[in-house]
């Protein structure tokens, strides 16, 4: 059933704020004309274009691929490319910085804190240490499966907008840095469990998630990072227990049948 | 300004930068890399490649094929030797890829999947669903991230090439870059800079390409003396949503899904592409496998016969999957499901969706060799702002990501070897030069009375008019004028925003200034090649090839006045004579394809 039409003049409130001049940040409402099927992207490139140019966000793809246009929309973090007005007519729509980061200007947040934390997982392929097979290895779709789900995260940060714990503990890494790390973990051709469970392991790795499930509820991917998290959790859990009966992990053991 | 050294400078952060600064640091350990991208690497528009990745794999496929289909695509205009090149070397780039640990597509026995694609004659489409241009970047970009010596520069906008000319020669120096963060223009001196900064799809208004695809590489190389090539080859893809332009993969075609006129009618049969073959059975090189010149070509005469079908954003055809079945088009297309049913509320399973063809695809740009380096000695390219002479007149579907992963390596290396040979050196001249450019930039910021909205509106209408599907000497023309008077204009655009932190008026408008540079280039390279090859078709007395005029490259070169200037340069053929480019059941029968050479021309157009 395709939109039925509708349209009109919603109030938007945008959240702006410029450093070098503002104290604090401050709403300001802008009358914006729209149709079935104007985006809330859509909403502020017509606010930027047409009322205020110095109205500052990142955008690119259109089509919730890019993860770069992630706001808080009516206090929910969305993507503000696959939203759309009519959802939220007849207003006001409150578009407001993600949650849980630091606002540099406008709808523009710091993404340094995650970019560092992803990259502490080691987000990549350790490769079998004893060779890859030529010209490359064979992975069947069930054993894709396992990781199928959480190799789809696109970085967006509507997840840690969502996450009560990653305001209250910094160093968290947060759902999609630990997500990646086990997205990589249950990849049968990665070989690199050993070297990423230490540093999910840590108090402020993986443990301060106390399951709420708002990562995966606020997902625009369905990547349940919560599910995610809890494999780790298990994972890091069995391995306290294999070394406590078994000191050094023993033989390390191939996974999913290897190269089958 | 701050001053940053390193051997090897890329910019953009996208598949082509992320397999450049790989290859450097892979092949010369010891090489300083510094990574400069506008946006984060994971946000370049190379994560909005659906398809696919083409590389000969498996049985019934050859080298010799994927290079007849590519010629043959690119109508003639490809030079063989890259092309060659190209195709050896595609598949160990798949399978490099699938050991930093893309999940491709497989099929139970484990062994990677491929999928058929417009122009091809095999299935050579190596995919992961329909989000293979996601998979790949963020694959890249994480596996870049084990690489010390790659340093990443997030959200540093690159100015300008800098250049110097000691020792009599003229070369590249490095980049002049803005920090969007904190406002601070930083110069990296660089022994070599790599430029991989993607398309210019937004120079047009009907698009299916990010806000970022801006033609700023192109525009920095241009304006450094380096030649654009081929610039009037400007892909229309033929299935993306009207109104938004937002891409339904061609991967839909290849998995079965049909195109229809408002009657139902499957009208590709109608354009030498035909027979209709059985539903659910496509067929490559065959009606909706079509390569993506013909087959928006086609729509453009569906739109002169009156059969499209009306949306609230104008014409369209079907692009109808229902026959395909729920579970196949979820696990296949799944991206396609998405938008269909978040930008039309529409469900492929049960209804027809619909599509017209928008710019998505610039097969010129950057000249470079076969060995990436361009005519400025120490500037390379790879990528879609390059043109490397793959693609010819139209490239063929998921030969653009293959290409990236191949020739970004190339470039990689040898820009790293440049850098080895010719290590950076500190260069007064250089510094001062470049703290004078990065003052002129500052000064924008406050300044000036056009509307650069305006202005883009106005370059984006022009283009869509004057250079679209099918083109004629009077609005070619129209479009170098209207565009060569928008840069006048442009020469006092406004930039109302002064707050040096994520200045996104101030980074727009000097992307309106690229634009305009290459929509110029584009619109005079058009109007200069009185013949229709590939993505470049006229109506004007010039609807066919002419290979005695123009089997030939076409290069713009900016002059003092910041005109293009039009001069032509052989197209490099090994093997293949330019033949009859034929689809359908005409591309079966060598020799008997005449008739089927281009759609007829309606007489009223």
């Amino acid at each position: 059933m395709a939109h039925s039409e509708a349209g009109g003049v919603m109030t938007v409130e945008v959240q702006r704020y410029r450093p070098d001049v503002d104290d604090t940040p401050r709403l300001v409402s802008y009358e914006v004309p729209w149709t079935q099927d104007t985006s809330v992207l859509d909403a502020l490139n017509y606010i930027k274009d047409e009322l205020d140019s110095s109205i500052t966000f990142r955008w690119s793809c259109r089509m919730a691929i890019c993860g770069s246009c992630g706001f808080m929309l009516n206090g929910e973090p969305k993507l503000g490319c696959e939203q759309f007005l009519r959802t939220y007519a007849p207003g006001p729509l409150r578009i407001e910085p993600l949650a849980n980061h630091a606002v540099e200007r406008d709808l523009v947040v710091d993404l340094e804190p995650f970019m560092t934390k992803l990259a502490a997982v080691e987000p990549y392929l350790h490769p079998d240490p004893t060779g890859t097979p030529e010209p490359g290895n064979l992975q069947t779709p069930e054993q894709m499966t396992r990781y199928g789900q959480f190799a789809a995260c696109i970085n967006c940060m509507l997840c840690y907008a969502a996450c009560p714990q990653v305001g209250l503990a910094t160093d968290f890494l947060g759902p999609a840095a630990i997500t990646a790390a086990v997205r990589y973990n249950k990849d049968s051709r990665d070989f690199g469990n050993a070297q990423r469970l230490p540093l999910l392991d840590q108090e402020d790795g993986l443990w301060p998630c106390t399951f709420v499930g708002a990562c995966s509820t606020a997902c625009p991917k369905g990547v349940d990072p919560a599910a995610a998290i809890q494999q780790a959790k298990f994972a890091a859990t069995m391995d306290w227990a294999t070394e406590f009966v078994m000191p050094h992990h023993g033989a390390p053991g191939a996974k999913d049948g290897g190269h089958a | 300004m701050q001053t940053v050294r390193v051997d090897v400078a890329i910019v953009g952060g996208g598949g082509a930068g992320l397999r450049a600064a790989i290859a450097v640091a892979e092949r010369y350990p010891d090489l300083s890399i510094a990574l400069i991208s506008k946006v984060y690497p994971m946000r370049s528009h190379t994560v909005a490649a659906e398809g696919g990745s083409a590389g000969v794999v498996g049985e019934g496929d050859s080298l010799e094929k994927h290079f007849n289909d590519t010629v043959a695509g690119g109508d003639w205009l490809s030079d063989q030797d890259v092309v060659q090149y190209f195709v050896e070397h595609a598949t160990e780039e798949m399978y490099q890829l699938e050991k930093w640990g893309i999940p491709w597509s497989r099929r139970p026995d484990g062994h990677v999947n491929v999928r058929r694609f417009g122009g091809m004659s095999q299935p050579r489409t190596w995919f992961a669903a329909d989000k293979t241009g996601f998979y790949m970047l963020h694959s890249m970009f994480q596996t870049s991230l084990k690489y010390p010596q790659i340093v990443r520069y997030d959200e540093f906008f690159a100015l300008e090439v800098v250049t110097d000319d000691e020792g009599g020669t003229e070369r590249a120096r490095g980049v002049l870059a803005y920090t969007m963060r904190d406002g601070y223009p930083v110069l990296f001196e660089a022994g070599a800079v790599v430029i991989t900064t993607g398309g210019a799809g937004r120079i047009y208004g009907s698009n299916t390409n990010g806000a970022i695809c801006t033609a700023d590489g192109m525009g920095m190389a241009y304006r450094a003396g380096v030649p654009l090539r081929d610039m009037e080859f400007v892909q229309y893809h033929p299935t993306a949503l009207p109104g938004s332009g937002v891409l339904l993969t061609e991967g839909a075609r290849g998995e079965g899904g049909i195109l229809v006129n408002k009657d139902g009618y499957r009208y590709l049969q109608d354009y030498g592409l035909g027979p209709e073959t059985p539903l659910g059975h496509p067929e490559n090189k065959f009606m909706e496998l079509g390569p993506r010149d013909r087959v928006s070509q086609a729509y453009w005469h569906e739109l002169q016969k009156g059969r499209t079908l009306e949306t609230a954003h104008g014409p369209a055809v079907g692009l109808d999957l229902r026959h395909l079945g729920a579970a196949y088009i979820h696990e296949r297309l799944p991206l396609i499901v998405e938008l269909a049913e978040q930008y039309l509320g529409l469900d492929p399973v049960k209804d027809v969706i619909p599509v017209r063809p928008a710019v998505h695809y610039t097969m010129g740009g950057i000249r470079v060799g076969l060995d990436a380096s361009s005519s400025l000695p120490g500037l390379y390219a790879a990528g879609e702002c390059s043109s490397s002479g793959l693609h010819g007149a139209n490239r063929l579907g998921s030969n653009s990501l293959a290409e990236l992963c191949v020739l970004g390596k190339v470039a990689g290396e040898q820009a790293g070897a440049f850098a080895v040979l010719d290590p950076v050196r500190p260069s007064i001249g250089v510094r001062s030069r470049a703290a004078d450019v990065a003052d002129r930039y500052v000064a924008m910021m406050g300044a000036g009375t056009e509307d650069p909205a305006a202005i883009r509106r106005e370059m984006n209408a022009a283009m869509d008019a004057g250079l679209g599907i099918y083109r004629t000497g009077d609005g070619m023309r129209e479009a170098v004028s209207r565009i060569a008077a928008l840069q006048e204009r442009y020469a006092d655009v406004r930039v109302s925003d002064t707050c040096p932190v994520y200045n996104t008026d101030w980074t727009q408008a000097i992307e309106l200034g690229h634009m305009l540079d290459v929509a110029h280039a584009m619109a005079a390279s058009a109007l200069a090649r009185e013949e229709s090859r590939g993505a470049h078709q006229r109506l004007d007395g010039f609807d066919k090839r002419d290979d005695e005029r123009f089997l030939a490259h076409t290069l713009a070169t900016r002059d003092a006045q910041g005109h293009p200037v039009v001069s032509y340069e052989p197209v490099v053929i090994t093997t293949s004579q330019p033949a009859t480019r034929a689809y359908g059941a005409a591309g079966q029968a060598p020799g008997k394809a005449a008739t089927a050479e281009t759609p007829t021309i309606p007489k009223e157009a």
